[in-house]
C-alpha cells in the first residue's frame, strides 16, 4: 500500500470566462479523500462556478480537472460514468417533480447503474431510512417542505454509491429553521467518511466540520486553510472583510 | 354630470340598443322562411344516423390521425429546433416557418389533387382522403412543433442538471426528465390544436372522397344540395359545437388548475 492517495479532487490552472468575464482566474485546488472542504465567498466570487466544473456542468474554458485521478476536461472521458461517481446537491433541490419520492431515488440507479428494480428500491430505502424520511417514499416533491426535498436530494445522490459529494449553497433557499436538519443530515454523512466539496454560508458548519476552508474572491482563492484558523485569524485582509460582515 | 349618473346613463344606452336590436330582429325577418330553410324538421330527421355514422365518426377518424400523426413529426420537428447540431435546427425552423405560412388549404389541395397529377397515377394509401390527412398531419406538425419547443423550454434548466449529474445520458434525460414534464405543460395548446384541427377536417370537402368517407362538412353540404335547403348544415353546426364546447372548456379548466398549482 502507498502511503500516497490519489486526491479526490485536483483543479489545476482553471479557467472559465462567461462570454468575455472571466469568472475564474487560474484556480488550484485539492480536495482529499474523505477530506471536507468548504468554499466561502461573496456572490459573484467564482465558488459555485468552481464547484460545478468539478463535474463539468460548467465546461472549462482552460485548466485540468483531476477526478480521482482521471481527466475530466478530456474529450476521450466517459463523463456520464465520472458523473455517477459524484453526487451533487443542488441549492434548489431539483427533485423531479413527476415522480415520487422512490423514483427520483431509482431512475438513475435502474438506468445508470443497471441494478435491478428490488435492489434499486432497497437502496433507495436505506438511504430515506438515513436521511430520516422513510414514510415520505411515495410523496411527490411538490408535498415536502423544502428541508425535507432537500434530504431526499441528498438521498438520491447518495443511492448511486458517490465516492464524493458536491454541495452547491445546500441550505441558501431554505427558511431558517429548515437549516437544521439539512446540516444535520450533511454531518453525519462528513463523520462517515464521506469526501465532501460544500459550498456555503453557514460558517458554524465549516468551522464544526470543515477539514479545509477555501475562501474565493473575484475568481481566485485568496486564503486556505484549517477552518478554525482561519475564521478565528483570517490573514488577508479581504478575507477579514467579508467575515466581519457574515459573522 | 356626476361619475354615477353618466355610468348609469351608458347603461340604459347600451341595453337600449340591445333590445331595439332584438325588436327589429322579430318584426323584419321573415320567420316563416326562416323555418323553412334551416330548421325543415323532414330534412333534418332523414339526416339521422347517417350525419353520425358517417360524418361524426369520419371527422373524429380524421382528427385523430391527424393529431397523433402531427404530434409524432411535431416531437421530431421540435427536438431537431432544440438541437446542438446547426443544420438539424435550421431543418426544424425552415420547416415550421414554410408550413405555418401557407394556408392549410392550399397544402391539402396539393397533397390531394396536385400530386396525383404530377406522379400520374399514383395515390397515398387512403386515396384523396388519405392524402388530405397527410397534409393535415403536415401542416399540423408544423405548429405542434412550436407548442411542444415552448414546453421543453419550460422545463427547468436544473431538472437536466440534476439528471446529468446523476450520470444520467443526454438521451435518457431528455427522454425520462424532460419531455414528461414538457407533455404536462403542454397538454392545454395541444388540446387547442386538437380543436382546430377537427376544424380543419372539414377543409377535406374540396377534395372529392366516396359516400363512405365523407366528414360532418362533406356530408351535411351533399345533403344540402340533394334537398336545395340549409337545414343539413344547422345540423352539422351543432355536431361540431357538441364536440369542441366541451373540450375548449377543458382546455380552460386545465389552465385554471395549472394556474393554482404555480
Amino acid at each position: 500500500m502507498t502511503t500516497m492517495t490519489t486526491p479526490a479532487i485536483h483543479v489545476s490552472k482553471l479557467h472559465k470566462y462567461f462570454g468575455k468575464n472571466e469568472v475564474l482566474k487560474g484556480i488550484d485546488f485539492q480536495v482529499d479523500q474523505g477530506q471536507v472542504v468548504c468554499v466561502i465567498g461573496p456572490s459573484g466570487s467564482g465558488k459555485s462556478t468552481l464547484l460545478r466544473c468539478v463535474n463539468r456542468l460548467e465546461e472549462p474554458t482552460s485548466g485540468q480537472i483531476l477526478v480521482e485521478g482521471i481527466d475530466i476536461t478530456d474529450p476521450e472521458t466517459d463523463l456520464d460514468s465520472v458523473r455517477a461517481r459524484i453526487g451533487m446537491v443542488f441549492q434548489q433541490f431539483n427533485l423531479f417533480p413527476h415522480m415520487t419520492v422512490l423514483d427520483n431515488l431509482c431512475v438513475a440507479q435502474r438506468s445508470v447503474k443497471k441494478r435491478s428494480k428490488a435492489e434499486a428500491i432497497e437502496i433507495a430505502r436505506a438511504n430515506l431510512a438515513k436521511v430520516g424520511l422513510a414514510e415520505k417514499e411515495s410523496a411527490y416533491p411538490a408535498h415536502l417542505s423544502g428541508g425535507q426535498q432537500q434530504r431526499v436530494a441528498i438521498a438520491r445522490a447518495l443511492s448511486m454509491d458517490p465516492d464524493m459529494m458536491l454541495f452547491d449553497e445546500p441550505t441558501s433557499a431554505l427558511d431558517p429553521e429548515l437549516v437544521g436538519d439539512v446540516l444535520e443530515t450533511m454531518k453525519q454523512l462528513a463523520a462517515e467518511g464521506m469526501t465532501m466539496m460544500v459550498v456555503t454560508h453557514e460558517m458554524g458548519f465549516a468551522r464544526e466540520v470543515g477539514d479545509k476552508l477555501v475562501f474565493m474572491d473575484g475568481g481566485v482563492i485568496v486564503e486556505e486553510g484549517d477552518p478554525r484558523e482561519v475564521l478565528a485569524n483570517p490573514r488577508h485582509e479581504r478575507t477579514q472583510a467579508f467575515l466581519s460582515k457574515v459573522l | 354630470m356626476k361619475h354615477s349618473t353618466r355610468h348609469r346613463v351608458v347603461q340604459v344606452v347600451l341595453y337600449g340598443l340591445l333590445l331595439g336590436a332584438v325588436v327589429l330582429a322579430a318584426i323584419f325577418a321573415d320567420w316563416g322562411l326562416l323555418k323553412e330553410n334551416f330548421t325543415k324538421s323532414d330534412v333534418a330527421k332523414q339526416l339521422f344516423p347517417d350525419v353520425i355514422t358517417v360524418g361524426v365518426r369520419n371527422t373524429i377518424v380524421y382528427t385523430v390521425i391527424s393529431f397523433l400523426g402531427g404530434l409524432a413529426l411535431a416531437l421530431v420537428l421540435a427536438l431537431m429546433r432544440l438541437s446542438t447540431s446547426r443544420p438539424y435546427r435550421w431543418l426544424g425552423t425552415i420547416y415550421v416557418e414554410f408550413f405555418r405560412g401557407l394556408p392549410a388549404l392550399l397544402v391539402i389541395v396539393f397533397f390531394g389533387l396536385g400530386m396525383p397529377l404530377a406522379f400520374q397515377g399514383w395515390q397515398p394509401p387512403g386515396g384523396f382522403v388519405g392524402s388530405g390527412v397527410v397534409a393535415l398531419i403536415v401542416v399540423s406538425a408544423a405548429y405542434m412543433a412550436e407548442t411542444l419547443r415552448a414546453g421543453i423550454q419550460a422545463v427547468p434548466k436544473g431538472q437536466t442538471e440534476a439528471a446529468r449529474s446523476l450520470g444520467m445520458s443526454s438521451t435518457r434525460t431528455t427522454m425520462t426528465i424532460v419531455l414528461p414534464q414538457a407533455f404536462r405543460i403542454v397538454i392545454p395548446p395541444l388540446t387547442n390544436e386538437f380543436v382546430l384541427l377537427i376544424k380543419d377536417t372539414a377543409l377535406l370537402s374540396t377534395i372529392g372522397m366516396q359516400a363512405g368517407q365523407r366528414e360532418i362538412t362533406t356530408y351535411v353540404r351533399d345533403m344540402m344540395s340533394a334537398n336545395v335547403n340549409a337545414t343539413p348544415l344547422v345540423v352539422g353546426a351543432l355536431f361540431y359545437i357538441i364536440i369542441t364546447i366541451p373540450l375548449t372548456q377543458l382546455v380552460s379548466w386545465m389552465e385554471r388548475r395549472q394556474q393554482r398549482a404555480r
